[in-house]
């Protein structure tokens, strides 16, 4: 493979699309609801029609639109059906003469949820097949692989990195430049890339998105970083849960082989690079770097104190890089578009855009990019459209077991890390649960607790133990036989589970209870025993 | 999630080589690896519907671990299952989007009509009723999987309609 045949497959796939393409959504969530059978009766309406030399339909990736799909796309005439039913079909593709109207709703291009999004990460999300890597490379695909090994030093892009100011997207935002240059400058031969797509927050879907629709991504962005950090050997660490993510990222990885894209010499360069998926077994103490490493070497997710780092010493003790999803999926923009351009995105201190799953009671569900800094009342009110029915929204939970709640007074706050740590909260890998005045906020403390309350591993007594008291004084509070002194215990033990936790899941398991203390205390106190 | 679909004990006797082989191949491609362990595993879980002791111990044995180390493995992950599960199987998810949806309802109402619990299988053995953290299908909340078809915008009814079905028919 080299450049010139890489441009050559690009114009082939470009010159091979028909004039007409009508783009539906494969993603789990629509393919849940029948988006394969709409794709079949396309195809059929399309052979009745006799317009095969014309129009074409491709199954895509992600149209971020979850709540109202299916989606279906008339491109590039710009056209969006939402909630199609495979009846829809020939009335769809009548609509293209124009003979008829079609049945499906017309969806909107400039509504606020599609109008306020900054796509890069999901920039070919819902534009190519994601099981074709043609598609990926019609778009560029592999370009920046190139340019990197032929046209970069590894330090180079390194600094490319740290100039972007990119964070990990994983929740911490430790700066990602740095923690490449650290891993870069480990002096062992053997060293060793992860990504870790072990989405395990409930209620988040994003990094789960990113792998079915465009998973060539992943994979370019892993290469380069291994370029860059100088390891030869990548694992993609992903959640049995997401089947469909994985077998996508599996044909993936044959596809990039087979066009000797991964392997040896790629680019007739001296870096070899491959990349394996190690498919996780269900436990969410798995998300935690160190656990991680544990799972891959085939044994228990029990987290160790760090340091050392898996930087220094990571999987069978050699330094490794460690990133999540969508950290590994901004990199192909960066490195086209150079550093400084990522750097101008975004606030002063979070850079570039956040990928969020917007779900819960709200509106307008699904998977939205917006720039760093924009508001949570822009997300939920704009975006989402509010809450459904004449009830009023009371808080929006964001990074999961280990984030908090903000209330609506807080709306205004851009989301940034450093904003959202001051609210008591965290950014976490980016779901977004919009809850209103029907939730009881006690019972969802209690809800993320029994969460950690099964997924703590049991290596450290705080977390272990501390987990399960903590859900049985929710459950008194909630059985309104607690007094005001348990309050008080409740929240010292939390505190005391937070600072003596060994790993990510104990440090944090008591952040939803710390902050519905915080901001909605009065329905502590309206339980309590009269 | 791997299909865990037990056959019946006459197919079982019949089905035992080639199970056995799976797990073979699997073994041999992973070149008898420890640290393939998980991945070995779930190939078990899918051919045999579930990890018996006899298998665990098989493991133990061509990988050269200590069989506390394989169990211990086998027990820590949630996907992994020591008991035999039902011919049909249904996952309610309880992530966070579901449960502010009402996914706690739809336990509920199945656990009082059907008398059957989470992580149980009926004495019949035709349905397992299991929970998941999270599917990742938020947009579709409240969620189930019904024999690995994932099933958006459930409600009480709908999903005990379908057990129903289940446990109805032969």
């Amino acid at each position: 493979m080299d450049l010139n045949r890489l441009q050559f497959i690009a114009e082939e796939t470009i010159a091979s699309r028909k004039s007409i393409r009508i783009l539906c959504c494969g993603a789990a969530s629509c393919k849940s609801s029948g988006s394969e059978s709409i794709v079949d009766e396309l195809k059929i309406a399309i052979e009745a029609q006799g317009l095969q030399d014309e129009v074409e339909v491709c199954p895509v990736g992600c149209m971020k639109f979850c709540g109202r799909g299916p989606l279906v796309e008339i491109a590039p005439r710009n056209l969006l059906y939402e909630n199609v039913r495979p009846e829809d079909a020939p009335s769809i593709v009548k609509a293209l003469k124009g003979e008829e109207e079609a049945t499906a709703p017309m969806g909107d291009y400039n509504h606020p949820f599609f109008a306020l999004q900054m796509p890069i990460v999901l920039e070919n999300s819902g534009k190519i097949n994601p099981e074709s890597i043609d598609d990926y490379i019609a778009l560029g695909g592999y370009q920046q692989l190139y340019r990197a090994l032929h046209e970069m030093t590894p330090q180079e892009v390194v600094k490319e990195v740290i100039v972007s100011g990119l964070r990990g997207r994983g929740g911490g935002g430790y700066p990602t430049g740095l923690k490449w240059a650290t891993v870069a400058k480990m002096p062992n031969e053997q060293k060793y890339i992860v990504c870790n797509a072990d989405e395990g927050d409930p209620g988040a879907f994003m990094d789960r998105s990113v792998l079915e629709s465009d998973p060539h991504r992943i994979i370019e962005g892993m290469a380069i970083a291994g370029y860059a950090v100088g390891a030869n050997h990548g694992y993609i660490y992903v959640r049995a849960e997401y089947p469909l993510a994985i077998a996508r990222l599996q044909k993936a990885i044959q596809q990039a082989k087979r066009q000797d894209l991964i392997g040896t010499q790629i680019f007739n360069s001296l870096f070899d690079f491959k990349i394996e998926i190690r498919v996780g077994a269900g436990a969410f103490v798995c998300g935690e770097e160190t656990a991680l490493i544990a799972s891959i070497e085939g044994e228990r997710g029990n987290p160790r104190p760090r340091p050392p780092y898996p930087a220094q010493s990571g999987l069978w003790g050699c330094p490794t890089l460690i990133n999540n999803v969508e950290t590994y999926a901004n990199i192909v923009p960066i490195i086209r578009e150079g550093g400084v351009w990522y750097s101008n995105i975004g606030t002063e201190k979070s850079k570039g855009t956040k990928v969020f799953a917007l779900t819960g009671n709200v509106n307008n569900t699904g998977l939205i990019e917006v720039p760093m800094g924009t508001t949570i009342r822009q997300i939920v009110e704009e975006m989402g459209g509010g809450v459904p029915g004449n009830n009023e929204i009371k808080a929006v939970q964001t990074g999961g077991p280990s984030g908090g709640c903000i209330p609506t007074k807080y709306f205004n706050t851009p989301v940034d890390y450093e904003s959202l740590k001051e609210l008591g909260t965290i950014m976490g890998s980016g779901g977004m649960i919009v809850i209103d005045e029907e939730t009881n906020m006690v019972a969802l403390a209690r809800f993320y607790m029994e969460f950690c309350r099964g997924e703590t591993c049991g290596k450290c007594i705080p977390c272990r133990t501390g987990t399960v008291q903590l859900y049985q004084m929710l459950t008194k509070i909630l059985n309104e036989e607690a007094t005001e002194a348990d309050l008080s215990k409740l929240e010292h033990l939390s505190h005391m589970v937070k600072a003596t936790s060994l790993c990510g899941l104990g440090q944090t398991a008591p952040n939803p209870v710390l902050s519905t203390l915080h901001y909605f205390k009065d329905e502590y106190l309206q339980l309590l025993k009269s | 999630m791997p299909n865990t679909v037990l056959k019946s004990p006459s197919e079982k006797a019949n089905t035992v080589d080639k199970r056995l082989k799976v797990l073979d191949i699997t073994i041999k491609r992973n070149q008898h690896r420890q640290d393939a362990l998980i991945e070995i595993l779930h190939k078990a879980q899918s051919s045999f519907g579930y990890l018996e002791e006899d298998v665990l111990i098989y493991i133990a044995h061509e990988l050269k671990l200590p069989l506390s180390q394989v169990f211990g493995v086998a027990t820590f992950y949630h996907l992994f299952s020591l008991k035999p599960s039902g011919v049909h199987n249904c996952v309610v998810c309880l992530g966070t989007a579901c449960y502010v949806k009402g996914s706690s309802q739809l336990l509920d109402k199945l656990e009082q009509e059907t008398n059957l619990h989470q992580g149980e299988t009926s004495a019949d053995g035709k349905v397992s009723l299991m929970t998941a953290r999270c599917i990742g299908a938020c947009g579709l909340a409240p969620a189930a999987v019904f024999d690995g078809k994932v099933c958006g915008k459930q409600t009480p009814e709908s999903v005990l309609a379908q057990i129903k079905e289940w446990l109805e028919n032969q």
